[in-house]
């Protein structure tokens, strides 16, 4: 008797504890259902522009947060997802896509032929990222490139990767990128219904990917990726391979930035070579730090509240903009540099 | 062939200005690991110090040295030495006060950019070669070789090459490290603000002047090492030859790219820079 | 633990966003009519886009102190495109959406431009692009109060023609003006018996010209055609003089530099090369001195007013006038109103061609002088009328062809 007693005590304990648990995912849960409602049309598609950002913040927040690899290259990767997309949703107009037009381009480039297909073209926003991040990785983590020396160095990548982008004018749309598409499997774009949609795949991807990621990390693998993080040396004497772990973690961040950067241009609707430079890589970086780069949640939780903060103060004092992100920076890594995450924690277990 | 000839010192004089921007930095990133992209900031306050001094280049080289360094200091100072041992923060911090800064510029001497008038004794030039561009290769000459000889002849010199190679030794020995990281930082900081007076001889003077140079500044510290002083030099030489030979004979766009595959593939090879600090430290 | 508590920050900041977007609505409450300004403020671009927007303002300004427009008052909703065309195509579905403002004054470089079409097109909203652009575009929400090619870039080349400049260079920025001007001079070139000796490229913000100016010097043209953007001017300029090129043996005309950019650049550097423009500083209207009267009143006697100031104070003009001809702000009914009106502005005569909603303009040649201002040598005589397709040049009918 008593020790069913004790059982059920237990298994009491064990249901609140659930249920406290669960209360959070359900009511975001409710929230991102509700979204639609609460907000017009505009606003709901700048959300699902934050929640593109987050995807490729996610990945972020494994491959630094969790991997230690300071990536300043993402936008490489998102651009290549970005690019795939937009290629597709200009032959879905037929014809030759506009600016081939005014850029002097009579037939359409071989290139340009297989993306066509939808499922070509998908597949190419994610695994080019990861076949090109895999091959980077091998090359680069195999010479325990590492730290500083890999950030500038995917800097580096990102920075040529522009100017090729924007040299071909003819093949890629130049500085201008690409723009005005009309329709997405017979959607039209500029629908708000469509636009709704769109936002619920975001958000599903979102969170997909974001139950996988915390999957993977709290897997051995997740752990192996912690431990070379903080001591790689170490590691490899224990007979792993940090390089392949490496990889293999920057492959699939590189996967995740691809397929946002897919989602991203139906969403808003253009894509260009200024969305794949440092900057903008950098800036996801940052909201990750903010929100806090040891948690995942943190990742995705400091790229929409970035992303919200970037557009409501740009709206409330145009000039100072710059002013306020460089300030939140310096503050957040000198005051907290476990981000919002790591506030949260201490003023809890406080 | 008279243009490929012409080459050659042109590739010299890109050279030596990726030497001048660069020289700073081999110390900030090589000695305290800080990796300080407002470096191109202090770049920028250089150039705005000859706008605010017209008509006395060389003293505003000097004035500029110390308002940079002055810069520097303070940023070492107020953030960036509780973040030693983070190195990869110290890019996130500093990239916060790069646009900080930027904007202030923005807002004190306005969008535009703003007028340095050259000297009239730079006017003119040997050859292919202007005068102006032959004072910017004697500047970074001058600058490397002040800086080897404060970093060999005098005392803080010496405690500035110890820290650099055993930080740890070094404290125990008594060195001071918080000053000579100070000190360090000061240098670094004020041949950046050297660089910007030479800048305004041959490119805007406007916010945005950093961020045209921060990316190859830091390219030329990578391929030649860390606080490598015979690296940046021959770093910055090379990839001003192959800058100026690859824009010959393609454009200006692809050569940007050959550079950037170059220095990424050269690291296949030497993935610590030309010359390293030989250590049996692993990490 | 962590988890949730991001999950429950999450929830908060969809709530707010959602909070924010039941704020400002409706228009044209209480006698006001709300028109936006979208120009960059902050980024590389705010050089020249920052003088734009005040010209717009102080356009403005005066309207509201001469009673407004159908006796309402214009309040301008000032946004910021941040030099990044993504940022555009936002902030103008905010200014349509959410502010619901009768028209758009904005944009600069052709990227924002193209980023902000579509917006444009699908809200049936109006934008007025006060830019020289490369042409071949003629949307039917955009009003375009610059230059397209036929009227400056052609009148340019004949000018070299003019003065038998027979061999060109072309040096540009690597974007979609400037390569779309240099295939429109080439067929000319090839028209008319000149021969284009080189034709470089180089990125946005590019400022190493040392190889660039040797490849010029030894190709020993008899003018440069430049459609270099923003500093690399600066760039080119100094290093094209200390080079030991002149601007007798060897002109640059440029399209892209204006009284603003002649400051930075330095008047040394660049005194004596022409420019290729509608508008100058120096233009001799009775609309310009008090333009250039009120400009200096309001934001300082050291300001100078360029082109695309001037195309930009145009444009609240023309569309004020439009709207008062229309009798209503309603979009359809303005750009119906619009065609065929002509107003008396600092460049000159303006006349809106209702068929591509572009201007007819005069072009000017101006040689810059050592004071920083712009002296026209050439003017084409009468406004042209804007032919964004070149269709009425023979020479130029391989360019368009898909």
């Amino acid at each position: 008797m008593n020790k069913t007693d004790v059982m059920n005590k237990a298994d009491v304990m064990k249901k609140a504890d659930v249920m406290k648990k669960a209360i959070y995912p359900i009511l975001v849960g409710l929230l991102v259902v509700a979204a639609p409602f609460l907000m017009d049309a505009f606003r709901l598609n700048l959300l699902a522009k934050y929640l593109c950002f987050a995807i490729v913040a996610l990945g972020i927040g494994l491959a630094w947060g969790q991997g230690g690899m300071l990536t300043l290259g993402q936008g490489v990767f998102f651009g290549l997802g970005g690019y795939s997309m937009a290629m597709y949703l200009k032959l879905q107009e037929g014809g030759l896509p506009d600016f081939m037009v005014w850029s002097g381009v009579e037939k359409l480039p071989a290139l340009w032929t297989p993306f066509a297909n939808p499922v070509f073209a998908l597949a190419t926003a994610i695994l080019g990222p990861m076949l090109l991040a895999t091959l980077l990785g091998l090359l680069v983590f195999r010479q325990r490139v590492r730290g500083a020396y890999f950030a500038i160095l995917t800097q580096a990548l990102a920075a040529a990767l522009v100017i090729l982008l924007v040299g071909q004018q003819g093949l890629t749309g130049g500085t201008n990128g690409m723009t005005n598409f009309y329709d997405l499997f017979a959607w039209d774009l500029a629908e708000d219904s469509t636009q709704r949609g769109l936002y619920f795949v975001v958000a599903v991807v979102l969170a997909l990917l974001y139950l996988g990621a915390r999957q993977l990390v709290r897997s051995r693998y997740g752990r192996l990726l912690v431990a070379v993080r903080d001591g790689e040396d170490r590691v490899r004497f224990l007979g792993y391979d940090p390089a392949t772990v490496k990889t293999v973690t920057f492959a699939i961040s590189a996967g995740m930035a691809g397929l946002a950067g897919a989602l991203f241009v139906p969403v808003v609707g253009i894509i260009s070579p200024a969305l794949l430079g440092v900057v903008p890589s950098l800036e996801l970086v940052v909201a990750v730090a903010v929100g806090g780069r040891y948690a995942l949640a943190g990742a995705v939780l400091g790229a929409v509240v970035m992303g919200y903060a970037k557009t409501a103060f740009s709206e409330q004092f145009a000039d100072g903009w710059l002013y306020l992100q460089g300030a939140l920076f310096i503050l957040v890594m000198t005051l907290a540099p476990k981000g919002i995450m790591g506030v949260i924690k201490r003023a809890r277990t406080a | 062939m008279e243009a490929f000839v012409n080459q050659l010192p042109i590739g010299l004089s890109i050279g030596a200005v990726l030497l001048l921007i660069a020289l700073g930095l081999t110390f900030t990133f090589g000695q305290m690991g800080v990796i300080n992209m407002a470096h191109g900031e202090f770049i920028m306050a250089g150039a705005y110090t000859a706008f605010l001094l017209p008509g006395l280049f060389v003293p505003s080289l000097v004035v500029a040295f110390f308002v940079a360094g002055a810069m520097g200091l303070v940023l070492e100072r107020l953030a960036i030495r509780h973040f030693y041992g983070r190195p990869l923060d110290t890019l996130l911090l500093t990239w916060g006060v790069s646009l900080v800064l930027q904007q202030l510029a923005r807002d004190l001497f306005g969008a535009p950019n703003v007028q340095v008038k050259a000297p009239d004794w730079l006017a003119g030039g040997i050859g292919i070669l202007p005068y102006n561009r032959l004072f910017i290769m004697g500047l970074a000459i001058a600058s490397v070789v002040g800086v080897w000889l404060y970093l060999v002849r005098t005392k803080h010199g010496r405690r500035m090459r110890a820290v650099m190679q055993n930080r740890r030794l070094a404290a125990t020995s008594g060195i001071d490290t918080g000053r000579v990281d100070m000190l360090t930082f000061f240098i670094g900081s004020g041949l950046a603000g050297i660089a910007g007076v030479a800048l305004t001889l041959v490119g805007p003077v406007g916010p945005s002047l950093g961020t045209y140079y921060i990316v190859d500044a830091f390219l030329v510290v990578v391929a030649g090492g860390l606080g490598q002083l015979r690296g940046a030099v021959l770093a910055a030489a090379g990839l001003g030859l192959l800058n100026s030979y690859a824009e010959f004979w393609s454009d200006a766009s692809l050569a940007k790219v050959i550079v950037f595959a170059a220095v990424i593939a050269f690291l296949q090879f030497r993935p610590q820079g030309l010359f390293t600090v030989r250590s049996r430290a692993l990490s | 633990m962590r988890l949730s508590n991001a999950l429950l920050a999450t929830a908060l900041m969809v709530a707010a966003a959602g909070c924010g977007s039941t704020g400002s609505t409706g228009s044209a409450e209480g006698g006001d009519i709300k028109v936006g300004i979208l120009h960059s403020l902050s980024g590389t671009m705010a050089i020249s886009e920052v003088t734009v927007r005040d010209a717009e303002l102080l356009a403005i300004e005066e309207i509201n102190a001469a009673g407004g427009v159908l006796g309402k008052k214009l309040v301008p909703v000032v946004e910021d495109g941040a030099s990044d065309w993504p940022t555009f195509a936002e902030k103008a579905t905010k200014l349509i959406r959410q502010d619901k403002v009768a028209t758009v004054f904005g944009g600069w470089t052709s990227a924002s431009r193209k980023a902000m079409l579509p917006v444009f097109e699908r809200n049936k909203a109006l934008l007025w692009y006060p830019v020289q652009y490369e042409g071949l575009e003629a949307s039917p929400y955009i009003f375009y109060t610059g230059a397209t090619t036929n009227q400056q870039i052609i009148p340019g080349l004949d000018y070299l023609k003019e003065q038998g400049k027979k061999k060109i260079f072309l040096v540009g920025s690597d974007y979609v003006f400037p390569r779309t001007a240099n295939k429109i001079i080439k067929a000319y070139a090839t028209a008319n018996g000149m021969e284009v000796l080189g034709e470089e490229y180089t990125p946005l913000g590019h400022t190493e010209y040392s190889t660039l100016v040797n490849k010029v010097a030894q190709a020993k043209p008899d003018a440069v055609f430049n459609t270099l953007n923003g500093d690399s001017n600066v760039a080119f300029f100094k290093q094209f003089k200390s080079a030991g090129l002149t601007a007798e043996a060897m002109p640059v005309l440029s399209v892209s530099v204006a009284e603003e950019e002649v400051t930075g650049i330095g008047v040394d550097n660049i005194a004596g090369h022409p420019v290729a423009w509608n508008y100058y500083q120096t233009t001799a209207t009775p609309a310009n001195d008090k333009f250039v009267a009120a400009f200096k009143a309001k934001y300082g006697a050291q300001k100078v007013t360029s082109d695309p100031m001037e195309a930009g104070y145009n444009a609240v003009y023309l569309w004020a006038e439009a709207v008062k001809k229309a009798g209503t702000t309603e979009v359809e009914a303005v750009k119906k109103a619009a065609g065929g009106i002509a107003l008396e502005r600092p460049e000159g005569l303006v006349t809106i061609d209702g068929e591509n909603q572009h201007m007819y303009k005069t072009a000017r040649i101006g040689i810059i002088q050592t004071d920083g201002l712009i002296k026209e040598v050439w003017n084409s005589g009468q406004p042209i009328k804007p032919d964004p397709y070149l269709k009425g040049y023979p020479w130029a009918s391989g360019l368009t062809a898909g």
